[in-house]
């Protein structure tokens, strides 16, 4: 689960994190009078979305003025912001933050993550921020350090100090870093983040050393512990239609194609989606169901592909193993039924009871094209929108 | 022959009375799997499905000297449940449960470092030696003995595999579903070790998917270590990157963890690929000269 910036902030504050002055603002009103509130010369107002990128799309406007506060607010709110990370679409901005302006002496790169090789919690820093991180990594790789962190020991202060002396920092800094990295290593573990990035963290005109921007994501499978960060959750950030998809147990992402699928278990269900594209088709859908598919989970997955009206077709696919293949069968003739699919079906059935459940589809009346193997099925649904 | 486990397993089940557990006891029990007990806190000295249930894996292994447990309690308490099973002297621990946190697993690997115990998963189907041992959740009756090891981070997958080497006569040594977590138990390269040590196996499966960089890994070891012949796919090809697909591990992220990546550290290190998951078991047949 993503956070916003001025959550994620919230978060650092209570963690005792530093952070630039600011205020969340939902209408120009609100964001004219938190400038107000804070005072000073200069702002930043800065668009509140599930995605990097923002500055250069016109997200993040620098301004001297409350008047121009509330202009660049009236123009941010309720319109829609395309990055590079958004996609063509966009996302729509209800939240912006006023913040107070910083004197920006140096900007660096801080961040965290469970690093999958190490199998540890790892500190990504660098001297150069504000900028893309990979392309950091990939031109000034020697300016990337790494640090994983002994999950018993926890972060120890000689570890954030030789990051900091790395980065240039002098004696006072470093000080000031210490207890930055060991404040964020604290939040990563109380509150059960995947990652947290800080890019930029600078070193303002006079010495401090400061969050400037703040991205955290919150570990999905942690959330049944973490019951305050799920009222943070901000769904108009999210994909409908994957979200509908999870409160009835699918695991869904849209993706271009006409050819929508269905199928039991991740890795088949990614497996067939390449087998579509290998045959010549273009998936609409990852869509697993689940090893424990139901007759009523294979209605509601029916129901959520066909709502994607560039759909032309569909292969289901189902190895049954605990699931039973006539179970499966009966979802799917009471799905085309009830739901009333219009497009032509290409089912691909095997595992348990696997003769029950084609004889049903067979004998059902409908028009559904059995597949004996994946081969033959990518092949059909292929062919029939060609 | 087989890996890690075979006729003489001695078997317990951690989570044995509840409904997961239950229902994939009956089913292990039913395929021939020596199960000697169970564990729930708190329920110890009942009996059943006609098997002793204890309060702790302690007990358990000091009355029926188990060596495996395998694991189906919910998500918030795996952790737990796998330390216990280490602490109580198992030797291979099966954790099927899906959606442990990852922060809880961290700290599972770093303890179970201390131990001589080896895990599998969690977030995966288990392992199964056909004929003699299933522990897991995958359907017994598609696996036949043979010769092919198979090693795979996602279920249905792996049951493709089992399936066109059980149709095409060549049959399974043993089937390890090592899980779609980013931070699990065994890996590819432990699984393939085994599976080159173990007479019986004559050539390897290995279905993994995008995410991290683990079959790089055991492309390298392959290289290295591994004459048997290895037939390798990879799911993920059409995957967007930054998608979470299904699985916890299954992300493309910072253009690390490609399926074309791994499909060219595969073929770099010798092992056949195989562009279509229909087609592992036919290119295995060709690979063992059938």
């Amino acid at each position: 689960m993503n956070l916003h910036e001025y959550q994620s902030k919230r978060l650092f504050k209570q963690f005792n994190i530093p952070v630039p002055r600011g205020l969340p603002a939902h209408t120009p009103d609100d964001a004219a009078s938190a400038a107000r509130e804070l005072g000073g010369d200069v702002w930043v107002v800065k668009a509140q979305v599930h995605a990097g990128g923002r500055g250069k799309a016109g997200g993040v406007r620098l301004v001297t003025s409350v008047e121009e506060v509330k202009k660049a607010a009236l123009e941010m709110l309720g319109s829609t912001l395309v990055t590079k990370q958004t996609g063509p679409e966009g996302l729509p901005i209800h939240t912006v933050i006023v913040e107070m302006g910083s004197e920006i002496a140096r900007e660096l790169y801080l961040s965290l993550l469970v690093d999958r090789t190490s199998e540890r919690i790892s500190f990504m820093a660098s001297a150069v921020g504000g900028m893309d991180i990979e392309e950091v990594a990939a031109s000034q790789p020697d300016q990337m350090q790494t640090l994983s962190v002994h999950p018993a020991a926890g972060l120890q202060p000689y570890q954030a100090r030789q990051m900091g002396f790395a980065m240039g920092l002098d004696k006072d800094q470093v000080g000031q870093f210490t207890k930055i990295a060991m404040q964020l290593y604290r939040l990563f573990v109380e509150r059960d983040a995947s990652m947290i990035e800080i890019n930029p963290l600078i070193v303002t005109a006079d010495g401090n050393v400061v969050a400037l921007d703040a991205k955290i994501n919150i570990e999905d499978n942690a959330l049944f512990r973490q019951s305050e960060m799920m009222e943070w959750r901000d769904p108009t950030q999210e994909d409908d239609m994957e979200n509908e998809a999870s409160a009835h147990d699918l695991n869904y992402v849209s993706l271009g194609g006409n050819i929508a699928c269905m199928v039991n278990g991740a890795g088949l269900a990614m497996a067939t989606m390449d087998l579509i594209k290998l045959h010549g088709g273009d998936p609409a859908n990852f869509l697993d169901v689940g090893g424990g598919s139901s007759a009523e989970g294979v209605y509601e997955a029916f129901k959520l592909i066909l709502s994607n009206d560039r759909v032309e077709a569909i292969l289901v696919n189902i190895f049954g193993g605990i699931v039973r293949c006539d179970l499966i069968a009966e979802g799917i003739i009471a799905a085309v039924k009830e739901v009333g699919v219009e497009v032509p079906v290409v089912v691909r059935l095997e595992g348990t009871n696997v003769n029950q459940g084609r004889e049903l589809l067979a004998n059902s009346g409908l028009d559904i094209i059995a597949a004996d193997d994946l081969t033959e099925a990518a092949k059909k649904v292929a062919a029939v929108v060609a | 022959m087989s890996t890690l486990v075979n006729k003489d397993s001695k078997v317990i089940c951690q989570g044995f009375t509840g409904r997961q557990g239950t229902f994939h006891s009956e089913q292990s029990i039913e395929y021939g799997t020596n199960l000697v007990g169970g564990v729930t806190p708190g329920r110890g000295g009942e009996v059943h499905l006609e098997l002793p249930v204890f309060d702790t894996v302690h007990q358990a292994v000091a009355e029926t000297a188990a060596d495996v447990s395998m694991i189906y309690v919910p998500a918030p308490f795996a952790a737990d449940a796998i330390l216990e099973a280490a602490d109580g002297g198992i030797k291979l621990v099966v954790c099927v449960t899906e959606g442990i946190p990852v922060l809880d697993m961290v700290r599972v690997k770093a303890t179970l470092s201390d131990y001589d115990c080896r895990l599998i998963g969690p977030n995966c189907p288990g392992i199964i030696t056909p004929g003699e041992c299933k522990i897991g959740i995958m359907p017994g009756f598609i696996h036949q003995p043979g010769k092919v090891g198979v090693v795979s981070r996602s279920g249905t997958l792996t049951y493709e595999a089992v399936y066109q080497t059980t149709c095409n006569g060549l049959g399974q040594t043993t089937c390890i579903g090592i899980g779609g977590d980013p931070v699990r138990g065994m890996n590819f390269i432990d699984c393939l070790e085994l599976f080159e040590a173990d007479p019986a196996t004559e050539g390897i499966i290995m279905v993994g998917e995008i995410g991290g960089t683990d079959e790089e890994a055991a492309a390298d070891y392959i290289k290295q270590h591994v004459s048997k012949p290895v037939v390798a796919y990879i799911a993920g090809v059409t995957a967007p990157a930054g998608k979470r697909m299904g699985h916890a591990g299954a992300i493309i992220s910072g253009g690390t963890g490609t399926a074309e990546e791994k499909f060219k550290a595969l073929n770099d290190a010798g092992v056949t690929t195989v562009r279509s998951p229909a087609e592992m078991g036919s290119a295995m047949l060709q690979r063992l000269g059938g």
